[in-house]
């Protein structure tokens, strides 16, 4: 029984992890109804100009403002080369400059900052808490329960945001219907660089926060890959979604891992999410939080 | 009237004789010129490893050029085609660079196992040498069977057995390995399933328990693994991983409070680019090698100083010089360069053509007169390679990562040679039945 919970802790706390980067899939297709195929290579980008900034001697708050910067710019610029000249085109067109996006984001980054694999410090040891490995013999990490504080932090940041402010309540009306906050007076393109840049604000945190765990390098491109079934399960418009679904996509393919792998051969945890997201797209195709589409004919 | 046209006549014969003798020059010049075809990788997931092996190798070259004017006044010249280590851009840059010089491409060593699996068939049809230093298909090394494939210095099982050799001194001797439990963490792809009959095959021999658990690719999240390696309590591990896996495996083992001490990494897991992103967690770990770490070895010093002096260094990164990777791509090219000096040795000081080279890395011989000469005394294993063996002596060294650099704990290790030799012959020659070849009778070959 102990080591199932510990296996459950450890996926939940994992399931944090890929929820820090389908929060920001979320946040654009919320705000554009785009699917951002680029948001992986975003968090490889902001964490690589986050490092780079570091090793330039900026101390860390100096080098997370400047990455925060240049990830704000990358948003203008997306939404004025890519997007604009795009507004009202089909979203497989959006979907599809996403995927150059991803390429040009990926080889810029890798241009300006080099293909080196870097460390990334934020002084939180990823070991075990000790009293709770000598009373209970759970081993929960340290660095995995700061992952889980920071996401709740981003995530009450984000609902107050949208609940409270003026550009929140702007987004919200874009998201539920562009030409309707159009007709009211709401720019749109502003609306989607902001939108832009706070994407770009999470991707600087969970390229952070995977890039503290496995170094700064190409692969933080490949996050992305564990962020899509929890947007299945979560529903794509949903940031409550984003948490429920990673923290459920987490748990279930760590003990569908250790309980069930080594009847499969093992290594089933890079399929069984998927499979499970697809299971779960047959009964409720809108995802868990998502939004019914109901088209009126 | 009779002045002028003469002198057109002149000034037309001068013109058409200095474009002769510069189309001459131009050819002469290009018949002194061996190309060697670079599938590298500078940009993608591997980009960290790409970049330091053909970055070191680019420069051992550009280092005979200067120094010693090419190899038997035959300059190298290359050209690199980016592959992003994708299989399908592999066989893209070999069908582009396979006609590129005046012989055509002379060797393909794309650093890369998957590659090396796709364009197998193409280079015996092409007749181009392919060389894999540290990768690619073990069997291959059965020269009989797969002439075109050289498998150098050393193969996946012979590692697989060095390190249980070396397990086994840390344990206080091979017989020490009775009950004792090893688990196997491996990238789950033909790259990390390459050791698993081989460890198999030791765990009977010397009777430790052998627990093989697969990592998904890339490896960026292991904490079911290791979540069963704290279940299972293993004596060791031995991490079979490549980029991401390698610092994710080290921090995962720091989280679940297993000694880093106790794993023994894959040669593609011991570089500075897999112990530093995972900071402190990488203390204590020890990794295999063909070659070691460090810029004090005079073949290092010499392209310090015949190229970066001259401000022709291919490496961005000047602290990178010295490190696993750099080194790596040094040892390619000097076993490029040797097998060149070799084929001239028979076929003279000319450019030569893919199955020139072939003979010459089939009759390549780096003893140690020959390494202290090349400045690399024990920066590489000695290397003789031979029409039946393409393998060579085998030999592992291993390093540990102390907080700041890779220190040697070891000699070079001797392969269990007699299992591994059998378990090649025995591959290869069931390839060669499904391929309806012939093996070569060594005896008969020059």
């Amino acid at each position: 029984m102990q080591f199932f919970i510990e296996v459950l802790l450890g996926g939940l706390l994992s399931g944090v992890m890929y929820s820090f980067v389908a929060l920001g899939f979320v946040l654009i297709y919320k705000a554009s109804g785009v699917f951002n195929f680029a948001q992986g290579a975003m968090v490889f980008a902001a964490a690589l100009t986050f490092v780079g900034f570091q090793e330039m001697g900026l101390p860390f708050p100096a080098a997370l403002l400047a990455a925060f910067a240049v990830m704000v710019v990358l948003g203008i610029v997306t939404e004025r080369v890519v997007l604009r000249p795009l507004v009202n085109q089909p979203p497989i067109t959006l979907f599809m400059a996403t995927i150059g996006l991803t390429y040009v984001i990926e080889g810029l980054a890798q241009g300006v900052w080099g293909a080196n694999v870097r460390g990334l410090e934020l002084g939180i040891e990823d070991v075990p808490v000790q009293w709770l490995m000598d009373s209970t013999g759970i081993g929960v990490s340290t660095f995995d329960l700061f992952g889980a504080g920071v996401a709740a932090l981003l995530v009450t940041l984000l609902a107050l945001f949208f609940q409270y402010t003026r550009i929140g309540r702007a987004l919200r009306a874009v998201a539920d219907d562009h030409q309707a906050a159009l007709s009211i007076g709401i720019p749109l393109q502003t609306i989607w660089r902001i939108v832009w840049a706070v994407a770009g604000f999470v991707a600087l945190v969970a390229g952070l926060i995977w890039g503290a765990r496995n170094g700064v390098s190409f692969s933080l491109t490949f996050t992305a890959l564990k962020a899509l079934p929890v947007l299945i399960l979560g529903g794509f418009t949903s940031i409550p979604g984003a948490i429920v679904g990673g923290l459920i996509i987490g748990s279930t393919e760590k003990l569908a891992e250790v309980y069930l792998g080594e009847y499969v051969g093992g290594g089933i945890d890079s399929w069984f999410p998927y499979v499970m997201a697809l299971a779960f797209l047959l009964v409720r195709p809108e995802g868990l939080f998502g939004e019914k589409h109901i088209d009126r004919v | 009237m009779k002045t002028k046209t003469l002198s057109k006549t002149l000034v037309g014969s001068v013109i058409v004789g200095g474009l002769l003798a510069t189309a001459v020059a131009d050819a002469f010049a290009q018949a002194k010129e061996q190309f060697i075809g670079l599938p590298s990788y500078r940009v993608g997931a591997y980009a960290a490893g790409g970049s330091g092996v053909f970055g070191g190798w680019i420069d051992y070259m550009a280092m005979i050029n200067e120094r010693d004017g090419g190899v038997g006044g035959v300059k190298l010249t290359w050209e690199e085609c980016e592959t992003e280590y994708n299989n399908a851009r592999g066989v893209e840059c070999y069908e582009r660079l396979k006609k590129k010089g005046s012989t055509g491409n002379s060797v393909f060593q794309p650093v890369s196992t998957g590659i090396t699996y796709s364009v197998l068939d193409k280079v015996v049809a092409d007749k181009i040498p392919m060389v894999t230093i540290g990768y690619g298909r073990t069997d291959a090394a059965d020269g009989r069977v797969f002439p075109w494939v050289f498998p150098m210095i050393t193969t996946y099982w012979s590692q697989a057995t060095t390190m249980v050799k070396y397990i086994g001194s840390k344990e206080g001797g091979i017989d020490k390995l009775k009950g004792k439990k090893i688990v196997y963490l491996y990238h789950d792809s033909a790259f990390g399933k390459e050791g698993l009959s081989v460890l198999e095959k030791q765990s009977q021999k010397h009777g430790f328990s052998f627990v093989p658990l697969p990592v998904a690719h890339p490896g960026n999240e292991q904490q079911s693994q290791w979540l069963k390696i704290r279940q299972e309590k293993p004596d060791w591990v031995i991490l079979w991983g490549w980029g991401v896996m390698n610092p994710t495996a080290l921090k995962a083992a720091a989280k679940t409070g297993y000694p880093r001490e106790k794993m023994v990494g894959v040669w593609w897991s011991g570089a500075e680019e897999d112990a530093i992103p995972a900071g402190d967690a990488s203390k204590g770990f020890t990794a295999a090698g063909f070659n070691v770490a460090g810029p004090n070895y005079p073949v290092i010093k010499a392209i310090q100083d015949k190229v970066y002096k001259q401000n022709k260094g291919n490496m961005e990164d000047k602290s990178r010089i010295g490190s696993v990777y750099y080194n790596r791509g040094v040892v390619h090219g000097i076993i490029t360069v040797e097998a060149i000096r070799t084929a001239q040795g028979k076929y003279g000081k000319r450019p030569l053509s893919g199955e020139e080279m072939r003979w010459g890395f089939e009759h390549i011989d780096i003893d140690a007169k020959r390494l202290k000469e090349l400045g690399a005394e024990g920066f590489m294993p000695n290397l003789k390679i031979t029409c039946a063996d393409h393998e060579g002596s085998g030999l592992v060294k291993y390093q540990q990562w102390d907080g700041k650099q890779w220190k040697i704990v070891s000699d070079w290790i001797e392969p269990d040679r007699e299992m591994v030799r059998g378990m090649i012959e025995e591959s290869a020659a069931k390839y060669a039945k499904e391929k309806g070849i012939t093996p070569r009778d060594c005896s008969k070959e020059g």
